[in-house]
């Protein structure tokens, strides 16, 4: 495995054009591939332990009934015509500069077998439409390459007929499951999701204490007894949100926000131990099966705890799968009240409560910030905020201005929807591929390195789990404090000021002085 | 004789082109979209997906967004491919249409600005690295295929020209089925061969970009997935592994 065998430099190719083009370097990544999954593992999720005998044979007759369920799949693969548009758009390729990892190279991976063994012309002139044989190095190439795309869609955007590289990608790991030839980290996390509840396996009483010292540290924080309430039959509203955010930094602080909000807010709500994880992996492998079975956990929870309402917590991926999927998958959701969009995001549960004046904030606290916003790709280009086109762009900064008083945007070409990947999405989020994660972070890294040159930014704000994660591995690695990734909900904790709260006492009391002085 | 192979040639390309993309069309047609997946920010009614599609096909937008060269040559060539056919009508209609006769001048124009586009498009497969690495040989033939249609006509226009009263009258005799013989200009011959094969290769070939853009889930979609539900028209994952 290719675990930083390489000479890249972060810090010195952390500087520059953000979107520079690179010089092409054929087969610079085709060593970089996650690990196996084990066979039980596969067959935790109803795949062939190990690559079956069959497997040519197979793969391709599950091609074709991928073709014959997906239009996108089958249109995507027909309509390219090689023009070139997305060949500079995928941060993979321009931190690597492995013409493998340009979309539309990656996509014809896959597009010359199904010519290959779908089309006429593929099966009577191979050479003219560049069609191949299905063999075994054509395999590894597919385990390499489709396991260096994060689905982020970058590419979607510019391309002139909307070849989603993330639907070809799923597919190629669809095919390679059916197989037996899994990728471990995700199908590992999706058999912890059916048997324990979230990707982490954290059981309902580590939760509950985790919860608990939570609790602790805001009361003492803020002197009120804020809740992080599981399980609470009854509550208004569920909260689901990704286990990162029980015990990783700085997703907590993020959750303790969120918490504060919704103490604030006078709503009642409550986390559950079955569905303790927004995060569907089932989506990175292109299972609809294994996505629908994540899915449908979390209608059970809110049916089990009768709650009106679903809200998601800051998790880029999740959020896609909710907002896009998740009436298709699991609704109706005619049990909940429908005077609020189902799902609702955190994000859009905090701006409304801005819009009204219900959230008193001391943006001073966050005055040592000096902040900028990582659109996270999978919320830009895969979801929507706000009931407006867009409105996954506004609220966040909307939010972010409304609790700091310092923000900044990186350059025009690096977000909203031409955001660039944090290099961790789509199920890359492993150790073993360190190598391509910190490759692919280079584009957002130089953005982030611009602003800070220029306006002195120190922090970068993002809502997804994923995003977080991988940033306080790759910052220091280019010169970053590893802290300097925030969640936007920790923003919003830092500045909030809760009815009762020590903080209000403080900065009333801070009033009466200044009035007396006058 | 010569008449008639031409005649059964044009007769059977028309119908491999049409049959062919009927079919390809019926598939994409018929085959689900399961999920929601539009590239967001999308439209969220009917009227504005129709909106973004016509932006998308009629002014490449998207491509716009990615590369103002490509776009440049690319939408050049195709808005010129469309004058030059519509100039091409007179050929065809019996009276001609105002319209294509007051396109009469521009459709020379847009033959030579479709040529320039063509030979600038190719241009970039030899020059620049990343797009030489993605073509193929069939992106490299269509190329000079288009280009020697364009070039065969031009032949007609400004080299040898051929009798084209007598063109049309084979042109409406085949589509009344009362053929008329076709002058045996080499030119001719070789512009129109061209032609039949293009529409032969058109349903097998990348060409399929021009149904295949109108059927793309994350160009058609409207963004409402939390207001309606979506409910794909088979069953999530009709055939266990």
């Amino acid at each position: 495995m290719a675990v930083e065998q390489s000479n890249f430099d972060p810090v010195a190719r952390g500087r520059g054009d953000p979107v520079e083009m690179p010089t092409l370097a054929c087969g610079a990544m085709v060593g970089s591939k996650p690990y196996v999954a084990s066979p039980v593992h596969q067959q935790a999720l109803g795949f062939p332990g190990e690559l079956v005998e069959d497997w040519q044979e197979k793969a391709i007759a599950r091609l074709g009934q991928l073709l014959k369920e997906s239009r996108a799949l089958r249109v995507y693969l027909d309509a390219c015509v090689r023009c070139g548009a997305c060949t500079d758009k995928c941060h993979y390729f321009l931190g690597t500069g492995d013409p493998n990892n340009m979309p539309v190279a990656r996509q014809n991976l896959l597009r010359k077998v199904y010519r290959r063994y779908f089309t006429l012309s593929g099966r009577l002139f191979p050479w003219l439409v560049g069609a191949q044989d299905l063999t075994k190095d054509v395999l590894d190439e597919w385990y390499s390459y489709f396991h260096q795309c994060s689905q982020c869609r970058r590419c979607s955007v510019f391309c002139p007929y909307g070849i989603d590289t993330a639907e070809i990608s799923m597919a190629a790991r669809d095919i390679m499951d059916s197989i037996g030839l899994g990728q471990k980290y995700s199908n590992e996390i999706i058999g912890k999701v059916f048997s324990v509840g979230n990707n982490l396996g954290l059981n309902p009483k580590a939760l509950k204490a985790t919860l608990a010292g939570l609790e602790d540290d805001i009361e003492e924080d803020t002197g009120l007894p804020v809740r992080l309430p599981l399980d609470e039959k009854g509550a208004d509203i569920l909260l689901v949100t990704p286990s990162a955010d029980f015990f990783a930094s700085p997703h907590m602080e993020g959750l303790i926000g969120y918490a504060k909000v919704l103490h604030q807010s006078g709503i009642s709500w409550t986390l559950s131990t079955q569905a303790s994880e927004a995060a569907n992996f089932g989506m990175f492998v292109g299972s609809q099966e294994a996505m629908q079975k994540i899915a449908l956990r979390i209608r059970k929870a809110a049916q089990d705890l009768g709650v009106k309402r679903i809200v998601f917590g800051e998790c880029g991926h999740a959020w896609r799968v909710a907002y896009s999927f998740l009436d298709t998958l699991a609704g109706p959701f005619d049990f909940l009240d429908r005077n609020y969009p189902v799902p609702q995001h955190i994000c859009e549960f905090t701006y409304d409560l801005i819009e009204k004046g219900q959230l008193r904030f001391d943006k001073s606290k966050n005055d040592e910030v000096r902040l900028t916003f990582h659109d996270s790709c999978n919320v830009a280009r895969g979801s929507g905020m706000g009931g407006m086109p867009g409105g996954q762009f506004e609220i966040p900064r909307a939010i972010l201005r409304a609790v700091c008083n310092h923000f900044f945007d990186m350059a025009p070409e690096t977000i909203r929807e031409s955001t660039l990947c944090c290099g961790g999405g789509g199920g890359l989020l492993t150790d073993e591929l360190m190598d391509v994660r910190l490759k692919g972070a280079m584009p957002r890294m130089r953005a982030l390195r611009d602003v800070a040159d220029e306006h002195g930014v120190t922090h970068m704000a993002a809502i997804c789990a994923i995003c977080k994660a991988q940033f306080s591995k790759v910052l220091p690695r280019y010169g970053f404090e590893m802290d300097s990734i925030v969640s936007v909900h920790q923003m919003v904790s830092n500045a909030l000021v809760l009815t009762g709260s020590r903080q209000e006492a403080e900065l009333d009391g801070k009033g009466d002085a200044a009035l007396a002085e006058a | 004789m010569l008449t008639a192979v031409v005649a059964v040639m044009l007769y059977a390309a028309g119908l491999v082109m049409m049959a062919g993309l009927g079919y390809r069309v019926w598939l994409y047609a018929r085959t689900p979209a399961p999920l929601k997946i539009p590239t967001m920010p999308a439209p969220m009614t009917q009227r504005g997906v129709v909106m973004r599609m016509f932006s998308e096909v009629v002014f490449f937008r998207s491509l716009f967004k990615g590369n103002k060269w490509i776009w440049l040559f690319g939408w050049v060539f195709h808005l010129a491919l469309a004058l030059v056919l519509m100039r091409h009508l007179r050929y065809f209609l019996q009276p001609v249409p105002e319209i294509v006769v007051l396109i009469q001048p521009l459709g020379v124009l847009a033959g030579l600005a479709m040529v320039a586009a063509l030979a600038a498009l190719w241009a970039r497969r030899f020059l620049v690295a990343r797009i030489r690495y993605i073509s193929g040989p069939s992106d490299h033939l269509m190329l000079a295929l288009l280009l020697a249609i364009g070039a065969s006509g031009f032949g007609m226009k400004f080299i040898a020209p051929t009798d084209i009263v007598a063109v049309k009258a084979f042109f409406l005799g085949l589509i009344y089925f009362d053929w008329q013989p076709l002058p045996a200009d080499p030119a001719l011959l070789i512009h129109l061969a061209l032609v039949a094969l293009l529409m032969f290769v058109f349903p097998f070939s990348k060409l399929l970009h021009a149904p295949g853009v109108f059927f793309s889930p994350t160009r058609n979609q409207v963004d409402d997935s939390r207001e309606r539900r979506h409910v794909p028209p088979v069953r999530l994952e009709t055939v266990p592994r």
